[in-house]
């Protein structure tokens, strides 16, 4: 197989005659909002990808990958960056949860569906936080009760994205109470669209609709349908957040091309437009906001660099990917906050019907501390560089070695 | 800063810190303070004879690299000078060892590299703010003031840049020259002493002009690139030093019957810290690599890196300073040493904020 693979610069030329001829060009930043046209948009985009042969470079020839390596798909996502491409695809679905399906599905669950999700026909999701408790992953209490040859679950899920115009979640579930909290987990393949399972839209600040909670009520699972093994499911879990740490951080072999909404090497033209627009190009403090932001942007990038290459020769432990997303969360909120600054009263008011970079801006000031929260809250990120990374002492956890059922919970009572 | 190196690197880096911890540990670098020079000539001529001073130059002059790129293999200098805040004139020494090597004309080479290179002399950087130079037969008399100048007074040999009508141009000026008046500062960093530098009406033949008169922007702007990837390195080495042992001090440390690291409190700070350390060895190894090969941004990336790193460092030290309590902020405590040392670094050489107006005029065109 490697003996005849295709030299990297060989296939960044074919690459880049194809997408010249295939796909859309498109300018400045994607910002895709999941509505139902975009999705549709973008299930036939990687569709056009499939059947140009271009879908999957790193994903095993077996189940429709193309079987090559990380530097064919890098080369293809630069050479892919002019154009319009199923960006949002690329996380959850392929980054996160091909990618754990790859590593942890039958032989039977990846034939169904890998190859259906290379194609645009089956888009995924992770339904890991609950109500009752995000950072606190493994505390979940969804359950799940084995009949036979299925699993009968209820319970409650949340900040899914998009689940409403998703096909597949991978559902984590606690399948037995009488073990300390991680080892009674299992990770199942859910099928969203299904009598027993509701989900509902959750308004978010700036209006969107995105994130989703959905609701269990005696939702059958056939046992077929456990990913790892029944009891494991933490094992499948925590390589789940290793590859979303990946993909988010900008290190995954499985995205193709930019992601969208979590890209922290995005360009800072608007900066740039808002400082010229509000003619303040030539006022000092301005000029230096501009070039902060640009400067942490390029710090950014290095340290993705860094961090990458720092996890794939070893000199770092794979827990430094907590690095990336600290900084790039943290980073965001400076930038939001150097933006309304050079907006000024432009990002209060603003004349109807019209998309000013101001109005733009001052809607992501407000979901701002979102990109702290989601995968992963800034807090849990420091626990895990402090413990894991630098090896301080643990938290102290009261739930550590006690079976879950024992286990005190505030406000929402287990249905046990 | 880079995370693998090549074996001859190593090696080097090996070589490096051992001979700066058996010859110059952190006691003798503070017995130095009251030293004019801040170092000793002998130092300097060992660190030399280890390749302190030929990397930026070409094997031809009489000096030589391992990498082939041979800012990359001096920042290992630069870092671990930082990391035992080491004596030396590392920056200036380079700077212009560097600049004659590419620009000198044969005479000049002959007369001052091989000094440089051996240790034995010592020249000074007068930096990119430039004089006025008045024509004067066919050279120039030069007039005015560079300060701070690192090793004004120690040295044999200053590159002074100055402004002619044609543009920049620099010329070499030899200590004692006549009309050259050389004061020595006092200084925040214990053993880096820094001088003003006043020419009243110095005259400089034409022999002393390094390149050609008039053309000398970019080769500033090169040098100031060059000074700023080291300064960047040693800052980083610092901080770095800094927060290993600040981690030892939080796990050995009891209050309250339980080690300082077990606190939750602390433990964030120092994550904050340690992703401020990462992105400062990421895009210090950036600077290095964009200016040792010359890349097309180097200007903007050894800015970044300046605009970074200069306020993170120092920050990061001060915050292992609260993070030792009281013992933090005594004389006989070392963190002040490195301290001074990156407050020293972060300031000279462009501001923080002089860097970031550079980044700014390519975004936005001239204020």
């Amino acid at each position: 197989m490697n003996d005849d693979i295709e030299p990297v610069e060989d296939f960044r030329r074919r690459a880049r005659r194809w997408l010249a001829a295939n796909m859309h060009p498109v300018s400045g930043d994607p910002d895709v909002r999941f509505d139902d046209g975009r999705r549709d948009t973008e299930r036939a985009l990687q569709r056009r990808l499939w059947d140009g042969g271009y879908a999957g470079i790193c994903f095993p020839t077996d189940y429709g990958g193309l079987g090559l390596t990380i530097e064919h798909q890098r080369a293809f996502t630069e050479e892919a960056l002019p154009y319009d491409m199923p960006f949002s695809l690329n996380v959850p679905t392929l980054g996160i949860l091909a990618a754990t399906l790859v590593d942890f599905g039958t032989h039977e669950q990846k034939l169904r569906h890998l190859s259906a999700i290379l194609r645009g026909e089956e888009l995924w999701v992770q339904f890991l936080s609950e109500p009752s408790g995000g950072s606190d992953l493994a505390g979940c209490l969804t359950r799940a009760d084995r009949d036979g040859d299925v699993f009968i679950m209820n319970g409650s899920k949340i900040w899914s994205s998009a689940a409403f115009a998703s096909d597949y979640a991978m559902c984590l579930a606690r399948t037995n109470w009488d073990v300390p909290k991680h080892r009674g987990l299992t990770m199942f393949i859910v099928e969203i669209h299904q009598p027993g399972i509701q989900v509902e839209q959750i308004r978010q600040v700036d209006g969107s609709m995105e994130f989703c909670q959905e609701f269990f009520d005696d939702v059958a699972i056939p046992a077929t349908d456990v990913v790892g093994d029944v009891d494991d499911g933490w094992t499948v879990a925590s390589r789940l957040l290793v590859h979303e740490r990946n993909a988010v951080g900008g290190g995954s072999p499985y995205t193709s091309g930019r992601s969208s909404g979590h890209d922290v090497t995005r360009g800072d033209d608007n900066l740039v437009e808002m400082a010229r627009t509000s003619g303040r190009a030539r006022d000092r403090h301005a000029r230096q906001l501009v070039a902060e932001a640009h400067i942490r942007q390029m710090v950014g990038a290095q340290l993705i660099g860094r961090v990458t290459q720092g996890v794939s020769c070893r000199a770092m432990a794979p827990p430094a990917g907590s690095l990336l997303k600290l900084f790039s969360a943290t980073n965001v909120m400076r930038r939001y906050e150097i933006g309304l600054e050079l907006a000024g009263e432009a990002a209060a008011a603003w004349p109807a019907d019209t998309e000013p970079v101001a109005r733009r801006l001052s809607e992501l000031t407000l979901w701002r501390q979102g990109l702290s929260l989601g995968g992963g809250s800034n807090e849990i990120q420091r626990n895990i560089i402090s413990e894991r990374l630098l090896g301080m002492p643990r938290e102290y956890a009261a739930d550590r070695e006690v079976p879950y059922r024992e286990v005190r919970r505030g406000g929402t009572s287990a249905r046990d | 800063m880079e995370l693998e190196l090549s074996e001859d690197q190593a090696f080097f880096q090996q070589t490096t810190r051992k001979f700066l911890t058996a010859e110059c540990p952190l006691a003798t670098v503070r017995a130095l303070e009251s030293d004019p020079a801040g170092y000793s000539l002998d130092y300097w001529r060992r660190g030399a004879e280890l390749g302190w001073t030929s990397m930026l130059v070409a094997e031809a002059d009489g000096g030589g690299s391992l990498s082939g790129h041979g800012l990359l293999d001096l920042v290992l200098v630069a870092e671990e000078m930082g990391r035992l805040v080491s004596p030396g004139p590392l920056v200036p020494v380079n700077v212009v060892a560097s600049a004659l090597g590419r620009l000198g004309t044969a005479e000049q080479k002959a007369a001052v590299l091989p000094g440089l290179l051996s240790g034995s002399t010592i020249a000074a950087w007068c930096g990119t703010r430039p004089v006025d130079a008045v024509p004067d037969g066919d050279g120039f008399v030069l007039e005015g003031t560079a300060s701070p100048v690192e090793v004004g007074a120690q040295a044999q040999h200053l590159l002074v840049t100055a402004r002619t009508e044609a543009g920049l141009t620099q010329v070499l000026v030899p200590a004692g020259a006549p009309g050259l008046s050389v004061t020595s500062l006092d200084g925040l960093d214990l053993v880096r002493r820094f001088a003003a530098v006043r020419l009243d009406a110095v005259a400089v033949p034409a022999s002393a002009v390094v390149g050609a008169a008039g053309d000398a922007a970019d080769e500033v702007e090169r040098q100031l690139q060059i000074a700023v990837a080291l300064q960047c390195a040693e800052m980083v080495g610092a901080a770095d030093r800094m927060f290993e042992i600040t981690l030892e001090y939080l796990g050995d440390r009891y209050s309250f019957g339980r080690p300082l690291a077990s606190y939750q409190a602390l433990k964030h700070r120092v994550a904050d810290d340690k992703v401020w350390l990462e992105a400062c060895h990421a895009i210090a190894a950036a600077a290095a690599r964009a200016v040792a090969t010359g890349a097309e941004d180097a200007g903007d990336v050894a800015s970044a890196a300046k605009a970074w790193i200069g306020p993170h460092a120092t920050e990061l030290i001060q915050d292992c300073i609260q993070l030792h309590g009281g013992i933090g902020v005594t004389w006989e405590h070392d963190l002040h040493l490195y301290l001074r040392r990156a407050t020293v670094d972060r300031i000279t050489y462009g501001t923080p904020e002089e860097h970031a107006e550079r980044i700014a005029t390519r975004l936005l065109g001239a204020a």
